[in-house]
């Protein structure tokens, strides 16, 4: 459902600094906007967000109504060893979106 | 001068009929300058934060505030000894002070992010280092925006 962009290099050096781009389409609806009834729209949106290289944890990003819609990061790490960059996005409303890549390190 | 009120006493009481409005409005809908050093203050705890080693990117004007560039570095060697912890953004003006924290470690290889904000209004952002020696570093940038986030649809 949830639509995600990543952009991560298919090899890389070993040792070798990574640049890792992600995108997510999520209105992350504030929760500070009214309808045009005037009702109060409810919050929506992504909290957190987490990268893991081989299951360990590289970077995270605790999110709040100020991130605009289709939350972007770009952010590294260290290619240490072969292996998958898993993705997982978590919000309201029980939203949770997850999405891996795989890089080769020589 | 006639009886007439000058030009003068005109203005003072009007000043003056401003600073009184000024006192009795009612709690704004955004947060306050002050709110931003409360939100501040509950991440540093009582540790001082001292300006610099951070460098925080931002166009200082922006047509739409829905979508706002930004980019934070902290200057590190990012090894296991020593690295960047976390970077905490904030603003004076949105109606929350906190934007987002990012978590990074050695493992990143350096401390740069880059991501897009929301702004409600023309102001000033703080982003702040959090180091593995547990010292915070800060920079702040200032922004002018022309269409502010939360009130126009996107």
């Amino acid at each position: 459902m949830a639509n995600a962009l990543i952009n991560v290099p298919d090899r890389a050096r070993r040792g070798e600094i990574i640049e890792i781009k992600t995108l997510i389409s999520h209105p992350m609806e504030t929760g500070y906007r009214r309808s045009q009834l005037g009702a109060r729209i409810p919050r929506d949106i992504v909290r957190l967000f987490v990268c893991t290289y081989n299951g360990t944890e590289v970077f995270r990003a605790e999110l709040h109504p100020a991130i605009a819609a289709n939350p972007f990061f770009v952010f590294s790490t260290v290619a240490t060893e072969s292996g998958t960059l898993a993705f997982q996005w978590t919000g309201d409303n029980g939203f949770s979106a997850t999405e891996t890549a795989t890089i080769t390190v020589d | 001068m006639n009886g007439e009120t000058s030009r003068r006493e005109f203005l003072a009481g009007a000043a003056a009929g401003l600073g009184l409005g000024a006192i009795i409005t009612v709690r704004p809908a955004h947060a306050t300058p002050q709110e931003m050093q409360e939100a501040i203050r509950k991440i540093v705890g009582s540790a001082p934060v001292t300006k610099g080693r951070v460098k925080l990117e931002l166009p200082p004007l922006s047509e739409n505030g829905n979508t706002v560039p930004l980019t934070v570095s902290v200057e590190s060697a990012m090894t296991p000894a020593e690295h960047v912890r976390a970077i905490h953004v904030f603003t004076e003006l949105n109606p929350q002070p906190e934007v987002v924290t990012f978590r990074l470690g050695p493992r990143a290889g350096r401390a740069r992010v880059s991501t897009r904000i929301r702004l409600a209004n023309t102001q000033t952002v703080t982003a702040i280092g959090e180091l593995s020696d547990g010292s915070f570093w800060s920079a702040t940038a200032a922004v002018v925006v022309t269409l502010a986030a939360c009130l126009e649809d996107a």
